[in-house]
């Protein structure tokens, strides 16, 4: 991981490069670096990173989402960045609202991020632009509602046994 | 060696026998107890279903972490499920007349698992494997079916997460006992389910 | 086709080599390119799975055939999806174990190792030396048992049927260690945040040594029925070929990756839970092809077999637990007599461990590749967002570049060596 300066410096040349208001902030956090930064730069950054930084991070081994529910704006996508050269990793980490989550894909630059964008897409509704296939991949395609989003009921039904076939009547109902 | 030289002659004796009563030569009390020893009377359908609780072909099918057991039960040579003769897999449904559930049923793959019940010739058993497969068990969420019997008929339910190999060789004795009282007719007349038949 | 060399099968099976099998093309792999063809031929959509023998599980795969060539494959994907990341929400940490266990079913100490990672991380906490120990042991004898139940069922599916009893012969004597030590033979829910459930009982590790003392043995057999098979040579030598660089893009890791050449282990690269300590190799192929994959592997459990030999020896003595009383549960003897005790035990075992806010991604080495648990803290005593970085899923989408071009048989070949686990690719 880059120490917390490291990830400062890091923060420097992006906000240098790609834009004043690409990083929104940085977090140094049990020795775990986060970038922050604005939803419409993430491709921009990323492409920085991977391809114009001095450290270049050139691996991209997860995708993931995550919803904040009482925060605003609601919805988080990190991209763990690795570099297998200098053995470390770096988190990018951008938050969308819920009303309109959109956000570039970075299909292009990450091949990888395809299967791991649809599953994003699939469990908590955000739509990547440019991806070319952004379907449900987990859930039935005529599924609705995403599922994973905190606001989402656990769902699940009470299971009927012998004991409790009074308790629950018109179960099947 | 001297023992075995014995059991052939033992054998050639009874051939021999089995000749001369061919001729004839067997008679009232000799051939009661011939008859006594070798001839076994039972009822067709019994023999139907013994032949039948021998010869269980099951669907080679897994889902999840139980069908690594259930694989294990067929494969491994410490559990060898052909002793009950049921090692017989058939990956295709239209041999196979036996299905066991082995994980978790998702809402995305109970209309295959109908789909491949329903293409399975009769007489057909089911046995749902594990807690995920009988009830969703830890699992009870948006993504999964509670339990498999909500849209298939279960006749033997394994418990465990996952059972153990031994577990589930006792569900299929207990299934092969269910065979033998059963005459096997379709699962409509077992469960009385008569009406439900879908009109394509 | 033809005896091209001479002499009965039997003596060509056993001088088979590489060498002799050579670079010569394998009969149907010199037909053309999809694009060289004329337009007049036709193409022909499969439907492979969910429910079919070669998939592994419920797989399912669209794959467009020209021919006996494949021209497309789509994987779809979903059918055991089990809401495991969900589920954990309304869990508390602890409780959490039982569930991530539960996702790729044949490397369920690694799902555990790499929850238990994240939460540690967040909670700062210190594992015990002894905990790291035991947790290497157990999770280097569970990759073993998961590349062995892989090869029972790899070999299969390209026909080599003994391998499959001979493997699940061999994991059923790992299955007995986890027994022994963890009450179960499949999700032990042995570790625990903080380091591992109990102390191994007395004899395990006289047991696990006679395990190691007959396994090198065992991959001796299997090398010997198969390394040289020739329809084991000819199947795998050269299919499913992607270049190292598309494998990285790919996100792919673990032993394909190593097969091409690339020797990325987290283990050595990043080490963690004391992997620095032991002294052992990264196996790597050269040409990537399913042949190199296959040799990573078995040399792999070679490797995992010496580490556990080096944790056994170096067992260092000590508490197998973190001593946190506000983690671990306190030792049961301790219940009737301390007060403190007892309370420390009702407010875990009722409530749970509360973990201070943040978010922790916890990478681990998987037999599969790069297994990440990445966990969102909200300072309550359940994860408000638990997600498995799963190799199995990132791995798959390499399915369609080993498969694009070649015959479909060598197709089922890829699938095989690739490893797919539907439960970690679906969760």
């Amino acid at each position: 991981m880059p120490d917390a300066t490291g990830l400062e410096l890091i923060a420097q040349r992006v906000r240098d490069e790609v834009g004043e208001d690409a990083v929104s902030g940085t977090t140094f956090f049990r020795r775990q670096a986060t970038l922050q930064v604005a939803p419409g730069s993430v491709r921009d950054v990323l492409t920085f990173l991977k391809e114009a930084d001095a450290e270049p991070w050139d691996f991209l081994s997860s995708v993931h989402g995550c919803d904040y529910l009482p925060e605003e704006p609601r919805l988080g996508v990190h991209y763990q960045l690795l570099s297998m050269a200098r053995q470390d990793r770096l988190n990018v980490k951008t938050r969308v609202g819920a009303d309109e989550p959109t956000l570039p894909s970075v299909i292009e630059l990450f091949p990888t991020a395809n299967h791991q964008e649809r599953e994003v897409y699939d469990m908590f509704g955000v739509v990547f632009e440019g991806h070319p296939d952004l379907r449900r991949i987990l859930m039935p395609e005529d599924y609705e509602g995403y599922p994973q989003r905190r606001d989402f009921p656990m769902g699940g039904e009470p299971v009927l046994f012998t004991y409790n076939e009074k308790k629950l009547p018109n179960w099947y109902g | 060696m001297e023992v075995k030289r014995q059991k052939l002659d033992g054998l050639k004796v009874r051939q021999a026998r089995a000749q001369q009563m061919l001729r004839g030569d067997l008679e009232g009390d000799d051939l009661e107890k011939y008859v006594e020893e070798r001839v076994l009377l039972t009822r067709f359908e019994d023999a139907q279903n013994w032949a039948r609780k021998n010869a269980i072909w099951p669907l080679g099918f897994g889902l999840a972490c139980c069908a690594i057991e259930m694989i294990t039960v067929i494969g491994s040579p410490r559990n060898d499920l052909s002793r009950f003769g049921a090692e017989v897999i058939r990956f295709t449904p239209r041999q196979a007349d036996m299905l066991i559930l082995s994980g978790r049923v998702s809402v995305k793959m109970a209309p295959v698992i109908r789909r491949l019940y329903d293409q399975m010739l009769e007489p057909k058993w089911v046995i749902s494997m594990g807690a995920c497969a009988s009830s969703a068990g830890m699992f009870n969420n948006y993504a999964l079916v509670a339990g498999a019997d909500k849209f298939l008929p279960v006749d033997v339910y394994v418990p465990g997460c996952p059972p153990r190999p031994e577990a589930l060789m006792f569900g299929i004795i207990k299934l092969q006992e269910k065979i033998t009282g059963d005459p096997g007719l379709g699962w409509r007349e077992r469960y009385g389910a008569e009406g439900t038949e879908e009109v394509a | 086709m033809a005896d091209v060399r001479g002499g009965s099968y039997r003596e060509r099976e056993r001088s088979t080599t590489i060498d002799v099998v050579g670079d010569e093309p394998i009969y149907g792999t010199d037909v053309p390119n999809a694009a060289d063809l004329e337009p007049e031929h036709e193409l022909m959509t499969v439907n492979l799975g969910p429910h079919h023998p070669a998939t592994h599980g419920v797989l399912r795969l669209l794959t467009t055939l020209e021919g006996e060539t494949v021209t497309d494959i789509k994987p779809i994907i979903g059918y055991v999806h089990t809401g495991i990341e969900k589920s954990c929400e309304d869990q508390e940490y602890w409780k959490a174990i039982t569930f991530v266990e539960r996702m790729d079913y044949l490397a369920y100490y690694f799902n555990a190792m790499a929850f238990c990672m994240a939460v540690e991380t967040l909670l700062e906490e210190e594992v015990p030396k002894r905990a790291q120990y035991l947790r290497v042991v157990h999770l280097e004898l569970n990759r073993i048992a998961s590349h062995l139940f892989w090869i029972a069922t790899a070999a299969l599916d390209i026909g080599a049927i003994t391998m499959l009893w001979w493997g699940c012969r061999d994991r059923d004597l790992v299955l007995d260690l986890f027994e022994m030590s963890g009450g179960q033979r499949l999700h032990t829910r042995y570790f625990q945040v903080g380091g591992v459930f109990e102390d191994v009982p007395p004899g395990w590790a006289a047991k696990c040594r006679e395990f190691l003392a007959v396994m090198p043995e065992r991959i001796d057999q299997y090398e010997a029925l198969l390394d040289r098979n020739e329809i084991w040579v000819r199947r795998n030598r050269h299919t499913g070929v992607v270049p190292q660089e598309q494998l990285l893009e790919l996100g792919v890791t673990g032993p394909l990756l190593r097969a091409s050449g690339h020797p990325w282990d987290l283990r050595k690269a990043m080490p963690y839970s004391s992997y620095e300590d032991f002294d052992f190799k990264i196996p790597v192929g050269t040409v990537g092809d399913n042949y190199d994959r296959y040799r990573v592997r078995l040399a792999e459990m070679r490797e995992s077999l010496k580490i556990v030999e080096q944790a056994l020896d170096g067992m260092p003595e000590g508490p197998w637990i973190t001593p946190n009383r506000k983690v671990a549960l306190p030792p049961r003897h301790e219940l009737a007599t301390s007060m403190e005790a007892l309370i420390h035990h009702f407010k875990l075992v009722t409530e749970g461990f509360r973990v201070p806010p943040g978010e922790a991604y916890a990478p681990i080495e998987s037999p599969r590749g790069e297994l990440g648990c990445f966990v969102v803290a909200d300072g309550s005593a359940k994860p408000a967002r638990v997600h498995m970085r799963d190799p199995s899923f990132v791995n798959l989408q390499a399915l369609a570049p080993m498969g694009e071009g070649g015959l479909i048989a060598d197709f089922i070949a890829s699938i095989a060596m690739l490893d797919p686990i539907l439960g970690g690719i679906d969760r």
